[in-house]
């Protein structure tokens, strides 16, 4: 096995130590941030100022006792978590988050910084997430129990329905880049007008982005669109009869949802990795800086804004998300097509 | 080597899952069992140059329409007690017919199979004659698509709208007048 | 480098699998899921046949095909709903009010 091939796999295998890494972190991210927007500290005992929290999370998590009903579909029961995690960590496969590297002059050709690169990119992401429905569904549905059973179908057809307004907001940015390759979007992007303003396209497309970043958010069920999820508060949810790992992989594939979903944005709409002061091959940082101000912008709308009533969420995808986005798509097409001709 | 490797892998995950799926009871698990098939489907079209098929697989079948399957049966939930009581006094189920019925499907397998594999002129290797660059583009596949089928894309779409409609009139439940 | 003919075996035994399912199972829902697998295994004939003559339209065909499955497929099940909330069960031989 030579250098670059053996630097590749360690590239894949960096990918998905950040993002089981990501998951830790924002489990406390999440619980600090709403410690402080409402005006006090988060954890803060475990660690200095919390920081080992997630560490007593899991530990505590994995000791628990491992409970299945016993009316419960033995294979399914199991599966859903599987699903669920499998397609949020295969999800992220082809996000690029770096540029080039030759890695300080070792390398004779550099590497790309990514899992893999292929020409239709974006549509592999947004495939593997409708497979993430699954899990959902299975859960609620071999829990055998009611409640399960209407939280998994109310969650899933939420997901479904935001998955068109999600479609059709990435098909806008794929016009204007002419490229299905998430890499070559991001590149596409690089440079500016004038000087000043960076050419990232949620100055050419502000509206799609509001729509992307609804509809993700929707897609990963939460913030005011987690009624499915809160149920938990009120009745029960698709995820009541887990317990220990099965119960842990659930929050787990929802981070891990969230921080795809943040990471296509910033490659689609932020520019990636591009930006001032920085050498392209460290453009990685820039990255992650665009990648945490939007997992941010979660948390900061999931504890600021009220929930949703399940009928204004449907209502809300399919009357007014998805003409909206169709439109965006419409008036991108004229325009492009304007412009270029 | 290693592409033949993956494409029995494939292969054999295909057929198998598809036997599985008719051969269940439950209707869940023949569902699940077809979303591993469209899986494995969605493998070999990708070793057949054609990426944007395969995804286009996963998202529409093994993403919507399997979906769709899953609520239906997650709605009716049909005990199954009932269609077991059903199955053993049918006629069309004494053990005779069934194994009939599933001799039948084998030897058909195998006639296929052998008139397939003696067929001379489809024996060249399926890369060989050209190369991938004219199939795989997704620029020449819309360029195809909006040109010459323009006609077939539009019917279609008129035919996605008509059963919509038609499925969510015959779904509707009865109103007591 | 894999002959065509490997790929039109698969497809013909996957048919030959839908179209076993849909004559010996008796459960509504199990024919539709055959009938899928037979649209599927006439998919990877024309994608196969394509790639051979380096044709794009066997893929545009796919398109079109995978497109009618998905109409055939939301029309079936509301047929399924509307006929099981009718008489309660799954079985298509309890649908013989039509008979003579």
């Amino acid at each position: 096995m030579d250098l670059r091939t053996a630097v590749q796999l360690g590239v894949i295998g960096l990918t998905f130590f950040m993002l089981i890494n990501a998951s830790a972190l924002l489990v406390l991210a999440e619980r600090k941030i709403m410690g402080f927007m409402q005006q006090r500290f988060g954890p803060y005992l475990v660690g200095p100022h919390g920081l080992l929290q997630p560490l007593a999370d899991i530990l505590k998590l994995l000791m628990k006792e491992e409970l299945r009903p016993k009316g419960a579909d033995k294979w399914l029961f199991t599966l859903a978590p599987i699903l669920s995690v499998t397609a949020a960590f295969a999800a992220f496969s082809t996000v690029p988050w770096g540029a080039e590297t030759t890695l300080f002059g070792l390398l004779d050709q550099p590497v790309k910084l990514g899992a893999a690169d292929v020409n239709v990119g974006v549509l592999v992401v947004f495939a593997i997430t409708s497979m993430g429905v699954y899990g959902i569904v299975l859960a609620g549905w071999s829990s055998n129990s009611k409640y399960s059973l209407f939280g998994g179908l109310r969650a899933s057809a939420q997901m479904i329905s935001y998955e068109l307004s999600y479609a059709t907001a990435l098909a806008a940015v794929i016009l204007l880049a002419g490229s299905m390759s998430l890499r070559e979007v991001v590149d596409a992007q690089a440079g500016s007008w004038l000087g000043v303003l960076p050419r990232w396209y949620v100055f050419l497309q502000p509206v799609g982005f509001i729509i992307y970043m609804i509809a993700g958010v929707a897609e990963t069920n939460r913030a005011p669109f987690d009624f499915p999820e809160a149920e938990q508060e009120l009745v029960a949810g698709y995820n009541t009869e887990y317990s220990s790992v099965r119960f842990a992989l659930f929050p787990q594939a929802e981070y891990i949802n969230m921080a795809t979903m943040s990471a296509v944005a910033t490659d689609l709409y932020l520019g990636g990795w591009h930006g001032p002061f920085l050498p392209p091959a460290y453009g990685w940082i820039w990255f992650l800086a665009k990648v945490g101000f939007i997992l941010f912008a979660y948390i900061w709308v999931r504890w600021t804004v009220p929930r949703y009533r399940y009928d204004q969420l449907m209502t809300f995808g399919w009357k007014w998300l998805f003409p909206a986005s169709v439109l965006n798509l419409l008036v991108t097409a004229a325009l492009v097509l304007y412009f270029n001709a | 080597m290693p592409e033949t490797l993956l494409f029995y892998v494939l292969a054999g995950v295909a057929i198998a899952a598809s036997v599985l799926v008719i051969g269940q009871r439950n209707p869940m698990y023949s569902v699940m069992l077809l979303i591993a098939s469209f899986g494995a489907l969605a493998g070999l079209y990708i070793q057949l140059d054609a990426p944007f098929v395969a995804v286009a697989q996963i998202i529409i079948y093994a993403g919507a329409i399997m979906v769709l399957f899953l609520f239906v049966v997650m709605l009716l939930n049909a005990p199954q007690e009932d269609a077991a009581a059903w199955d053993r006094a049918h006629p069309l189920r004494q053990p005779g017919v069934l194994t009939f019925g599933t001799l039948l499907a084998a030897l058909l397998i195998v006639e296929l199979v052998w008139a397939l594999g003696r067929t001379l002129g489809l024996a060249a290797p399926v890369a060989g004659r050209v190369g991938p660059a004219t199939v795989s583009s997704v620029r020449e596949l819309g360029r195809v698509l909006f040109t010459d089928h323009m006609f077939a894309f539009e019917a279609t779409s008129v035919l996605i709208l008509v059963a919509m409609v038609g499925a969510v009139v015959l779904a509707r439940r009865e109103e007591d007048r | 480098m894999i002959p065509l003919n490997h790929y039109l075996i698969v497809s013909a035994i996957l048919f030959t699998i839908g179209s076993a399912g849909v004559f010996l199972r008796r459960n509504l829902i199990t024919i539709l899921l055959s009938v899928e697998i037979m649209l599927n295994a006439v998919n990877l004939s024309f994608v196969a046949f394509g790639r051979a003559a380096g044709d794009v339209n066997g893929q545009i065909i796919t398109f079109f095909v995978i497109t009618v499955a998905a109409a055939e497929a939301a029309v079936g099940l509301a047929l399924v709903i509307a006929l099981f909330r009718h008489k309660e069960s799954l079985n298509p031989d309890a649908f013989t009010s039509l008979r003579w």
